[in-house]
């Protein structure tokens, strides 16, 4: 039997939540190692498992990956969430690059200085609202299916749903204008791995507190 | 698509996001590995190229101040965190190429930020034999040594009017 795939992170969602997403999604249980101490982080770095000397690391099917996307890419061609051929795929890709591209100055932003974070979570929320949702509305729109791409449920449902909650956690009322994508977050959210993912006691972290930019700006040495 | 450039039009489709460009054409003309294990390992390589050359291509947007900083940034992760990487992968398997064993996107691109690299210091590739080698050995491939001669659709490096140009239609 396959061994789990098994994360490397800080106790917390950064950029290893999207990964967590994929594989709850993929019905797939994974093992996580979780660094409290800059001694299980240098432990892990000096194995030379971390090729740019970066986490996330996920160890699966006998590879030691890293970089974010790289890992999400594999995950999403092996339990079949990236489309079934090349045009679905590059729709994927955009796609998702799109929600990464909201996502990551969010996670970013707890790092920063009061003013910067204040700035850089009001300019998410703007984008979402001006960018980037609007887009996805209308790809539901034109072509009136439950899913993004290709009639079937993908990386880019998966990752859009997580955009969504991700910034109504700052902005409660930011589906307001959206009806589809209103639609869209209950359907997915009703899915039954995503609903269990979902729940209390998943392995879905919180959002990012002070106790969390501490323990990260301590290990990280930043 | 995202109010934003690169876009490329083909096969009848406006693709945006340069990742999903880039991995559309690699796939299309078979620069992306014999599997998904490759594959991955080709994502992992040029993942790292990309955050070492957004942080070259935003130099020139870089405050004056900051500068001088930012340039040591660059040389320091350059010498410690990349090029050692991508030297001990081919030294791993004393193959021609990154992955495969076979020419890939990865190594095009790894060539293409050798050439940016050289651009901010020369040096830094010095202590890199198998670097230096395959720079030789991409650079010498018909299509490629073709696309670094003059008068080829390659693009210098940008200049301070064509900067303050972008920076109006932009708006930055």
């Amino acid at each position: 039997m396959a061994a789990k795939p098994k994360l490397y992170y800080f106790p917390g969602r950064g950029r290893m939540e999207s990964i967590r997403w994929l594989l709850a999604a993929a019905g797939v249980e994974f093992e996580e190692e979780l660094f409290e101490t800059r001694e299980q982080y240098e432990k892990v770095q000096k194995d030379g498992r971390l090729l740019f000397g970066q986490v996330p690391l996920v160890e699966i099917d006998g590879m030691a990956l890293t970089q974010t996307r790289a890992i999400l890419s594999y995950l999403a061609a092996k339990y079949d969430f990236y489309g079934k051929d090349l045009k679905e795929r590059v729709r994927i890709d955009m796609y998702t690059d799109g929600t990464l591209d909201l996502m990551f100055p969010i996670m970013a932003s707890p790092f920063q200085p009061p003013k910067e974070k204040e700035e850089g979570l009001a300019s998410a929320v703007k984008k979402a609202k001006t960018r980037y949702f609007p887009v996805y509305e209308k790809i539901l729109k034109n072509h009136g299916e439950d899913f993004l791409v290709g009639n079937k449920f993908s990386w880019a449902d998966i990752q859009l749903l997580e955009a969504i909650l991700m910034v109504e956690e700052m902005n409660a009322s930011v589906l307001s204008d959206f009806p589809l994508l209103k639609a869209f977050k209950a359907r997915i959210s009703s899915i039954p791995t995503i609903k269990k993912f979902l729940q209390p006691g998943s392995q879905r972290k919180q959002p990012p507190d002070s106790h969390y930019v501490e323990l990260v700006k301590n290990i990280l040495q930043i | 698509m995202f109010q934003q450039v690169p876009m490329v039009e083909i096969d009848g489709m406006k693709l945006v996001q340069t990742r999903a460009i880039l991995n559309y054409i690699a796939s299309k003309y078979n620069l992306y590995g014999k599997d998904v294990k490759e594959r991955a390992l080709i994502d992992m390589y040029i993942e790292g190229m990309t955050d070492l050359n957004e942080m070259i291509l935003l130099l020139p947007l870089t405050p004056p101040d900051q500068k001088d900083a930012k340039v040591a940034l660059i040389k320091e992760r350059t010498t410690n965190r990349y090029f050692p990487a991508f030297e001990k992968v081919l030294k791993s398997h004393g193959q021609d190429y990154l992955v495969g064993n076979r020419l890939s996107r990865a190594d095009i691109q790894l060539v293409e930020l050798l050439y940016e690299v050289e651009e901010v210091d020369p040096s830094l590739i010095a202590n890199f034999p198998l670097l230096k080698a395959l720079k030789t050995r991409i650079s010498n491939l018909p299509a490629v040594k073709k696309f670094l001669q003059p008068g080829s659709q390659r693009k210098p490096p940008i200049d301070a009017k064509k900067l303050e140009e972008a920076k109006k239609i932009f708006k930055f």
